[in-house]
């Protein structure tokens, strides 16, 4: 089996695992974690440098990733257990009291792979500049990486990262855009436009990469080796802009913001399910 | 006790960036940014020693705040400095998430605290960041009441392995806390024994509650002044023992009562079961306005003379 093929089954089982996880929970944002599904997968079954067994919140000596938009947190953690880095069976607690995977990412509960709390929009770039400039300064080469939401990148802070990573020459980080267009209000042109994103990137001096199919695995995976070979020349830091699908991977949530944070009915999981292979087995 | 000297003024933010300085010196790992402000909140020295260590971050505060955040990850100690009106309410969600949510080790240096910051007027004249500060959990909340110690709490808080909120001020006040003192933080430091009353003063109160101990001598009125440089965690031994022998306080502090010391001293007396006559030294549900801090004191009942009143007030109330 080729190595994208490999990829793509954990994809599909990740989608599974935040279908049933969000049922199980009934609640929880479906809609962005599966547009996201597979750059998360990229980075965490081929693309980072990481010790699932030996995990340190420092990163030290590692690659690290952000996940902004905290709202998907049932694609972190189906990645993290899935990878390794806790029990899959946990994944079943999601949401539930005393589980230490809380509704957004949390430190306070020594989840395995949780380096900062997310899910208050807008600031986990921020945070993945923090962190990118201080494995400069330690001399670490390894990378930072994070991903933003399209909706999030209303947010004024972003800009605020965005002007202070780009003076600054943060040339060890690589962002990414879920470049969905949807967000809870309506598609984001209707809500708040216009959404020129990668001209703005572009415009805050980030070097941008735009992947017309951001749920395709080589171009998600060709776009991260043209970053990394873009850092090699020049430190600056990249946004790679994935154009995705909403829902990715059920018919029925796919390409509308009426996902964005419903949970399934069981009835409507099983249908969804009926669409995704299991490959890994679920939890 | 010792007489409390004023060996000159000096301001608390200068207090601020001298002990930054030394722990720059002293430690690799400390490292500071400013928003547009470096100058005002006395990082100037640092910046200058250690280019490498130190980051601008433009007027954009909320990032400065997770940018600290995610340069604590790796180790390093950050020290983020602005207004305190800038360092509190305008980036409260990047503190609590990032900060005090994620437990990171940012140190938050907030100058021009109070309405001792005087002509700029309301809009900077925060009164209100000790309560912000204070409901967070995680959060240690210091208030030095002079350069010396302020200099002395830097360090401490540098040397302490969680998120800490510093606060301090603009104006050239007396220095009178002894030179290289070691700051604990969370303790109360007893400043003069006295056996009628229980001045509980923080910040740049603390001169003028010593002041006022003077004055109320005089009127045969024995005040106990302590230092509450800690707001939290809140030394509750230290307020508990003095009023077991005074009997009653005053709290003073440059504050909206709401929120402040004041609050906080009366619900672990209540929760004691000490209900002793208490008095209120600080704002009371209004902004601030434009004028030089010694006005501002005065006419906002800050100062000594208020101090003074404020214990005759209690003393007589616990007679009565």
């Amino acid at each position: 089996m080729s190595d994208i093929q490999k990829l793509k089954d954990i994809a599909s089982q990740i989608r599974r695992d935040i279908l049933r996880m969000v049922t199980g929970a009934k609640s929880g944002h479906p809609g962005g974690s599966l547009s996201s599904t597979d750059v998360v997968t990229a980075l965490y079954f081929k693309v980072m440098k990481q010790n699932p067994e030996n995990w340190s919140r420092t990163g030290e000596g590692y690659d690290m990733f952000f996940l902004s938009c905290g709202h998907e947190s049932p694609l972190l953690y189906s990645a993290l257990a899935r990878r390794g880095y806790f029990p899959v069976e946990e994944l079943g607690t999601f949401r539930k009291i005393g589980s230490r995977l809380q509704g957004h990412p949390a430190t306070d509960t020594g989840l395995p792979g949780i380096h900062e709390a997310s899910g208050s929009l807008g600031q986990g770039l921020s945070v993945a500049v923090g962190a990118a400039l201080g494995k400069r300064l330690a001399g670490d080469p390894n990378k930072v990486y994070v991903l933003v939401g399209d909706g999030e990148s209303q947010e004024g802070q972003i800009w605020e990262a965005a002007a202070f990573a780009s003076h600054h020459k943060v040339g060890n980080l690589i962002a990414f855009t879920d470049w969905n267009g949807q967000q809870i209000d309506g598609t984001t042109e209707e809500v708040i436009g216009p959404d020129n994103l990668d001209l703005r990137w572009k415009a805050f001096g980030w070097n941008v990469l735009v992947v017309e199919d951001g749920n395709e695995m080589e171009q998600i995976l060709s776009a991260i080796e043209l970053a990394t070979e873009l850092q090699s020349k020049e430190p600056k830091p990249v946004m790679i802009m994935l154009k995705t699908v909403m829902g990715k991977g059920v018919d029925f949530m796919e390409g509308t913001c009426n996902w964005h944070g419903k949970a399934p009915k069981p009835e409507e999981c099983e249908k969804a399910l009926n669409q995704i292979k299991e490959t890994l087995g679920d939890y | 006790m010792a007489d409390y000297i004023n060996t000159g003024n000096k301001d608390t933010r200068s207090g601020f960036g001298a002990g930054l300085l030394e722990l720059g010196k002293e430690n690799p790992k400390v490292v500071a940014l400013a928003a547009d402000l470096k100058g005002s909140v006395k990082m100037d020295a640092f910046a200058k020693e250690f280019p490498e260590r130190f980051f601008q971050c433009g007027i954009a505060e909320a990032n400065m705040i997770d940018t600290a955040a995610g340069l604590s990850l790796n180790g390093l100690i950050p020290f983020v400095g602005t207004f305190a009106a800038f360092a509190t309410g305008r980036v409260y969600d990047q503190i609590r998430m990032c900060v005090a949510y994620s437990e990171t080790n940012v140190k938050i240096a907030a100058s021009h605290a109070g309405i001792t910051l005087g002509e700029d007027g309301a809009t900077h004249q925060i009164l209100e960041d000790i309560g912000l500060m204070r409901m967070l959990p995680n959060m240690v909340v210091i208030n030095p009441c002079d350069y010396n110690q302020t200099k002395a709490a830097t360090i401490a808080a540098g040397k302490y392995n969680g998120p800490v909120y510093l606060r301090f001020g603009r104006p050239s006040v007396p220095n009178f806390t002894p030179e290289n003192q070691v700051f604990e933080i969370g303790k109360a430091i007893k400043l003069v024994d006295g056996g009628d009353v229980s001045i509980f003063a923080t910040g740049h109160l603390v001169w003028e509650a010593l002041e006022a101990q003077k004055l109320l001598a005089q009127e045969g009125i024995n005040a106990e002044i302590i230092n509450i440089a800690t707001i939290k965690p809140f030394d509750e031994n230290a307020v508990l023992q003095s009023i077991e022998k005074t009997g009653c306080a005053v709290v003073a502090e440059e504050h909206f009562i709401a929120g402040g010391l004041g609050e906080l001293t009366a619900g672990v007396l209540a929760k004691s079961a000490k209900l002793v006559p208490m008095e209120f030294v600080a704002i009371n549900d209004k902004f601030g306005q434009s004028g030089t801090p010694a006005e501002l004191m005065k006419a906002y009942g800050l100062d000594a003379a208020h101090i003074v009143e404020a214990a005759k007030r209690a003393v007589s109330k616990k007679t009565a």
